[in-house]
């Protein structure tokens, strides 16, 4: 993406409490119609950046671009930004219709056309008839949509939300997120969602960018994230992972190779490999990307090792294999198509396993 | 034997204290209302027999009633101004950060400790130093206020704490600028701590003798005015009367703002414009 097509544009942004550096140059674009979402850890500065979008916290240095006007002179009640708080920030003495309509005073309508625009906003938030409670009254998911309603019924060209699911418990959690990827997709606004939860990131975002320490380590689609991370630390952050040390032996036009401790000299398809022969590198590769067999598979990549620990999940099962040359057992996740683990009975603790995987599976990455 | 907790068992001499506690701290303010139906100009047992002839008195008394109205302009203007000021305080304490703060709560808060007297005495001195000023009514507000401030700002603190300063922020995210967001959402928010702050330093002002005797000049306050007859024994029983008509009045104040501030953000309490 240029920056010429991005909706919000933030550009070297710093921001520093005291001496504290809670964003470090920062430069990313958004573009209209986006959802993106901000995931880190806490003090990842995640909810700072989002602070400095609504205009709560200056940006020490750099720019804010948001529809092309740079937003440093404009004060939060200007600019073109709602916000879903985390704690939702519910007006506690006013009853939802109130709560939803507060933004509308300036707009000076008649009470008739108010009151209809709030009911318009209950119908789309599936709280019809409930303008009349009492913030008191409402549970935390209907909180949630309130404060989602009275941001929407201005019509912002941005709407940030601040972990606004994590109060919830896990079933309304996954609920509220289905809503609110069909509520984003129905009024296309920009959505900037800030969350811990790499889950819901991934299920949420067209992009999203991780955060840690105040820098943005990676911007990506989920798939991008997931399968092709670029740091260890983005790769251990989103889902689990597996890294073993290696050196790459041959970097050819097609496949190179790669001496890995653990998993023998393993080849990878050349175009996905930018480090120099002989390069210290390391292999990733996920968890559900192994296949365990009591026996060597076929035509594949395979490693023989000890069964170490089974945990039998339900829909998956977990294996922890001890592999000759690494000291830490290979974490492997395995569906079960069939009934059981699918190893058979005949697999226990401390049996031999095969371990095999595919070719493109493996993550190359620099070494830590 | 017994299902109650061990801490939370009855303690005899813990029970004993307490009661002492409350005879010596209310037993001399019950006198008061039993000396002034006492039909005797004598403040003596026994009781000769019930009379409201001093309250009769009392109401037939012009100085009486100029130093209760002076009290009441004295006392509303005081309630007014020093809960303006500690909400100003208080919401500046709370919500800013900025340097020095401790020390800035700390010269607040000054006054509950300073004697009165030392201010009141301060106070005359500057005032009579500028000659513009002499000591009126006006000099008494402005002493009463220094004593309520404090009152009144420890009484807002906690109003202002307890509320969440993401409300804030929601409003100006929703389009207001300070001057509309305080009025639209933290003043209803702070509403029954500004309610009880009025009715305590209404009373603490009506009730206040130190800087009163000091910084006002021929208009007495009615604390002054009891000073100023208790040397004539003749009229001691209706001062009696008078100080139980402001025990009467000024008790049942007191619970109010106590039991007002205690109020959360109760429904129905402030209705909201819409918008």
């Amino acid at each position: 993406m240029t920056t010429s097509d991005a909706f919000i544009s933030i550009r070297e942004v710093s921001k520093y409490f005291g001496t504290f550096k809670a964003i470090d140059t920062v430069s990313l674009d958004i573009a209209g119609g986006e959802f993106f979402s901000l995931l880190g850890a806490s003090g990842s500065g995640k909810t700072t950046l989002l602070r400095m979008l609504a205009g709560f916290e200056p940006t020490t240095q750099g720019e804010i671009h948001i529809d092309g006007m740079p937003m440093s002179p404009v004060p939060p009640h200007q600019r073109p930004v709602n916000m879903v708080f985390q704690s939702y920030a519910i007006f506690p003495h006013l009853n939802v219709r109130d709560n939803i309509a507060y933004g509308l005073r300036k707009a000076k309508l008649p009470r008739e056309q108010r009151y209809a625009m709030v009911d318009r906003m209950l119908e789309l938030i599936k709280l019809p008839g409930y303008g009349l409670r009492r913030a008191n009254e409402l549970s935390g998911g209907q909180r949630q949509r309130v404060a989602l309603a009275r941001a929407l019924i201005l019509r912002p060209k941005v709407l940030l939300l601040d972990e606004p699911l994590g109060a919830l418990d896990k079933q309304l959690r996954e609920q509220m997120q289905l809503e609110l990827r069909a509520l984003q997709r129905k009024v296309g606004i920009t959505f900037v969602f800030v969350t811990h939860d790499q889950e819901e990131a991934l299920t949420l975002s067209d992009r999203i960018a991780v955060m840690e320490g105040g820098r943005i380590l990676q911007v990506d689609t989920p798939g991008g994230l997931y399968e092709a991370p670029r740091s260890r630390a983005v790769a251990s952050f989103i889902g689990s992972m597996n890294f073993f040390a290696g050196q790459v032996r041959r970097n050819g036009a097609h496949d190179a190779a790669i001496e890995t401790e653990g998993l023998g000299t393993i080849t990878v398809p050349g175009d996905s490999l930018r480090h120099a022969d002989g390069a210290a590198v390391q292999v990733a590769l996920r968890p559900e990307k192994f296949t365990v067999s009591p026996t060597r598979p076929d035509g594949r990549q395979a490693v023989e090792g000890q069964l170490l620990n089974a945990a039998y999940l339900g829909e998956r099962s977990h294996f922890y294999i001890t592999i000759p040359g690494r000291n830490d057992p290979v974490a492997v996740s395995a569906q079960n198509r069939s009934r059981g683990s699918g190893l058979g009975p005949a697999v226990e603790a401390g049996g031999t396993v095969w371990l095999s995987w595919q070719d493109d599976a493996c993550v190359v990455l620099d070494p830590e | 034997m017994t299902d109650i907790p061990h801490l939370q068992r009855p303690n005899r001499a813990l029970q004993f204290y307490a009661a002492l506690f409350l005879i010596v701290l209310y037993v001399p303010i019950l006198l008061i209302p039993l000396f002034a139906f006492n039909d005797s100009i004598y403040v003596r047992f026994p009781l000769q027999g019930f009379t409201t002839r001093w309250f009769v008195e009392l109401w037939d008394r012009q100085p009486v009633w100029d130093a209760f109205g002076n009290s009441l302009r004295v006392g509303v203007a005081v309630s007014i101004i020093s809960t303006i000021l500690g909400v100003i305080t208080a919401r500046a304490i709370t919500r800013y950060r900025m340097p020095g703060k401790t020390v800035l709560v700390g010269f607040v808060m000054t006054p509950l400790i300073v004697p009165s007297i030392i201010f009141g005495v301060a106070l005359l001195v500057v005032i009579s130093r500028i000659d513009l000023i002499r000591p009126t009514l006006y000099t008494v507000a402005l002493g009463h206020v220094i004593v309520c401030l404090p009152f009144a700002v420890a009484t807002l603190i906690p109003r202002f704490e307890g509320f969440d300063a993401s409300i804030e922020e929601a409003s100006a995210d929703l389009g207001e600028n300070g001057w509309w967001t305080f009025w639209r959402v933290t003043f209803p928010g702070v509403m029954p701590g500004i309610v009880a702050s009025m009715l305590l330093t209404f009373v603490i002002s009506f009730d206040e003798f130190v800087m009163a005797f000091f910084l006002s000049g021929n208009e007495v306050t009615l604390p002054i005015l009891i000073w100023s007859q208790l040397r004539f024994s003749q009229q001691f029983p209706s001062i009696l009367a008078l100080a139980t008509l402001i025990l009467f009045f000024s008790i049942p104040l007191i619970l109010l703002a106590m039991w007002i501030n205690r109020l959360g953000l109760a429904p129905g309490q402030i209705e909201g414009d819409g918008a």
